[in-house]
């Protein structure tokens, strides 16, 4: 799988680089911005961020693939995120993630069968006075159950 | 006249409706002709009444909740906005138990405020401690912090005077004030709150641990799990410096990318510095050779935001609280299988009996409480043997648990705490940052271990073998993540073995 990006990709990347190189530690800020804007960090732009921070690509690859977070390759859709953590346990999370891996047809870290999602954990979403809580795509919610997911996710399907 | 109506914005007032809910009161208002203004407040932290309205009025401000938007119309006919009658109506706010009877010193201003309003920050006491420090040479300000008994809320619990005069000594061209903001650990939010909800207090503290040690740049370094705090830090420190009140210091918040161990300081600094979040060896401390090699004082948001009230208050004032070498409040944070699950700030001494039953109602499944962990999942599972102990860092320690950063997760008799304990094995090997071998490694094994126990396989011997994993991760490791798994683990097997098919008790349970 090689990830060719596009002129205009390249171009927000430069724009980026130039922009934030000479701050202080600026990899971490620079990898955001440009999973942000593109939702995942492309290989192919990896050299270039190295060559602007005067890194090697081993220490620019190393940076994403440590932080959970950054993405090699695009989510397949909207991300589900369901927290796993200790206080949502203790109201029912390990459920509520079976019945979600159920109805999605994927296991945690993977798609769902119609592309629609990527299901994946979290741990902790400073919800645990609510728990079980989840986040799907930037909104979160709290006091979950399999049914109030159901109504979420048919909620999601209507036009 | 237009009526003040309060919807709070933190994010577990938004996780179960708080903007539909605001959006239906303004629709409901605007449709029957009425002058409603709405203030997105904080949250109060009394997170099982959210969506928890407000109404000012003559008498005060009377709380109505859980609402939902359903219910506005009703409460629109019941005369919420004088206080009227109805089933949600929960009285004066100030009023309500669980929240009277705190002692809200660093969460004075939670909820009542709109957190991006400097004019309510301001009649609302704040920067009364900053203009005090501003009055004062930087000895002084560390003096008071030192008189004040204030240690480390994140969960080292380390003076923070003698870290601030450790800095305050130290010669550079360069210093700096990290807030450590990475709350990575379940059962805690009152970090997320403050950002949320009084973002200018903890801007307030910063400022302050800057004219103390000399520092003039701040980082606030938080989690991408965090949106909001992100979001309203970023504005606040915008409002904040507009209006002059950042003198010169400068203040940035940076995101983390989902690595609980960036939590531990030094890690921390290597992630800010734009490197993997790996822990680094000490000494040096930070305090001497931090960020970007330079004196840094890494301080948690509670600490810092602790700072204002002993500057404004004198450190006499906030010392009478607590007990022992334990001084001043802490913020606990009661979550998990517990019926008023929220915010209860009190002065260290507290029961954790008292916070499940008088505070927390009991469980929220109404099944006995089983097990109960303190200070976040490297803190250890209590028994209710252990329940009166009060909450002290000392009193704790004795008690081999962890009091930490004072965050509650409550688990009912259904609980199966050979499970949690892999769990806790589970956790480290995901997190583990992979320097240090008994974490990186001892994590895997400690979940196959304790696999091979569930399933009977040897069992007597593996639980030995645990042990001595444990005790390898305890003393082997470079930070907390191998070097406190252990804790829940051993914790589980010790005060709960018959969920290890153990059918007697362990004769060397602690």
């Amino acid at each position: 799988m090689t990830t060719v990006s596009t002129a205009e990709t390249l171009a927000l990347v430069d724009e980026v680089l130039t922009r934030r190189a000479a701050e202080p530690g600026a990899l971490l800020p620079i990898l955001h911005e440009l999973q942000d804007a593109l939702g995942f960090i492309p290989a192919d732009v990896v050299p270039r961020i190295a060559e602007a921070l005067n890194l090697s690509r081993a220490e620019v690859h190393g940076v994403i693939t440590y932080y959970h977070h950054f993405r090699s390759q695009p989510a397949a859709g909207r991300v589900l995120q369901i927290c796993r953590a200790e206080s949502c346990k203790a109201m029912g999370a390990d459920d509520l993630i079976a019945h979600a891996e159920h109805k999605l047809g994927c296991a945690m870290h993977g798609h769902s069968i119609d592309g629609a999602y990527t299901l994946e954990p979290v741990y902790c979403l400073g919800l645990c006075a609510s728990s079980p809580a989840l986040m799907l795509g930037d909104e979160l919610h709290g006091r979950m159950t399999p049914q109030r997911l159901d109504a979420l996710l048919a909620q999601e399907a209507q036009p | 006249m237009s009526v003040t109506v309060y919807v709070p914005r933190d994010s577990a007032a938004l996780a179960v409706g708080a903007d539909r809910v605001a959006r239906r009161i303004a629709d409901e208002a605007a449709r029957r002709g009425l002058d409603v203004h709405i203030v997105r407040n904080g949250s109060r932290g009394l997170f099982w009444l959210e969506p928890l309205v407000e109404v000012r009025t003559e008498r005060g401000r009377i709380a109505y909740g859980p609402v939902t938007p359903d219910d506005v119309p009703s409460l629109f006919d019941a005369g919420f906005l004088s206080g009227g009658a109805h089933t949600l109506h929960l009285g004066p706010t100030e009023e309500i138990e669980y929240l009277k009877n705190q002692e809200r010193l660093t969460f004075a201003r939670m909820g009542i405020t709109d957190p991006l309003s400097l004019d309510d920050y301001r009649a609302h006491d704040g920067f009364g401690g900053l203009r005090h420090a501003l009055t004062l040479k930087p000895e002084e300000i560390v003096q008071q912090v030192l008189d004040s008994g204030l240690r480390g809320r994140g969960g080292a619990a380390f003076p923070a005077g003698i870290k601030w005069k450790t800095v305050l000594e130290a010669q550079a061209a360069q210093k700096y004030i990290v807030c450590n903001a990475d709350e990575g650990d379940s059962g805690t939010y009152s970090d997320r709150m403050v950002m949320e909800g009084d973002p200018f207090m903890l801007i307030e503290g910063m400022v302050i641990a800057g004219l103390a040690t000399g520092a003039t740049q701040g980082y606030i370094y938080t989690r991408s799990e965090y949106p909001h705090a992100i979001a309203t830090m970023n504005e606040a420190i915008r409002l904040a410096e507009a209006a002059g009140h950042l003198g010169g210091f400068k203040l940035e918040v940076r995101k983390g990318a989902g690595s609980y161990v960036c939590g531990e300081e030094t890690a921390l600094l290597e992630s800010l510095e734009g490197k993997r979040g790996i822990v680094r060896a000490k000494p040096p401390v930070p305090a001497l050779a931090g960020l970007f090699g330079q004196p840094t004082v890494v301080n948690n948001v509670i600490t810092l935001a602790s700072v204002p009230i002993i500057l404004a208050r004198g450190a006499a004032f906030y010392k009478d609280y607590g007990m022992g070498r334990s001084r001043g409040t802490l913020p606990l944070q009661l979550a998990g299988n517990i019926k008023h699950a929220g915010l209860v700030e009190k002065a260290f001494g507290v029961t954790l009996r008292e916070l499940l039953y008088t505070y927390g109602g009991g469980s929220a499944s109404g099944r006995p409480i089983k097990a109960v962990q303190v200070g976040g999942p490297l803190g250890t599972y209590l028994p209710e043997s252990q329940w009166d102990v009060p909450l002290d860092y000392e009193a704790y320690a004795a008690i081999g648990g962890v009091l930490g950063h004072g965050g509650i997760v409550v688990h009912d008799d259904t609980a199966d705490l050979s499970r949690l304990a892999r769990y806790a094995m589970e956790f480290c090997a995901i997190e583990s940052c992979g320097k240090c071998t008994p974490c990186r490694i001892g994590s895997t094994r400690g979940v196959e271990v304790i696999d091979k126990i569930s399933q009977n396989q040897n069992r007597t011997q593996q639980v030995q073998l645990l042990r001595d994993l444990c005790d390898t991760m305890v003393h082997g490791s470079l930070c907390a993540m191998g070097g406190m798994t252990p804790y829940p683990v051993l914790s589980a097997l010790n005060h709960f073995p018959q969920d290890f098919g153990l059918v007697n008790p362990d004769p060397q349970a602690a």
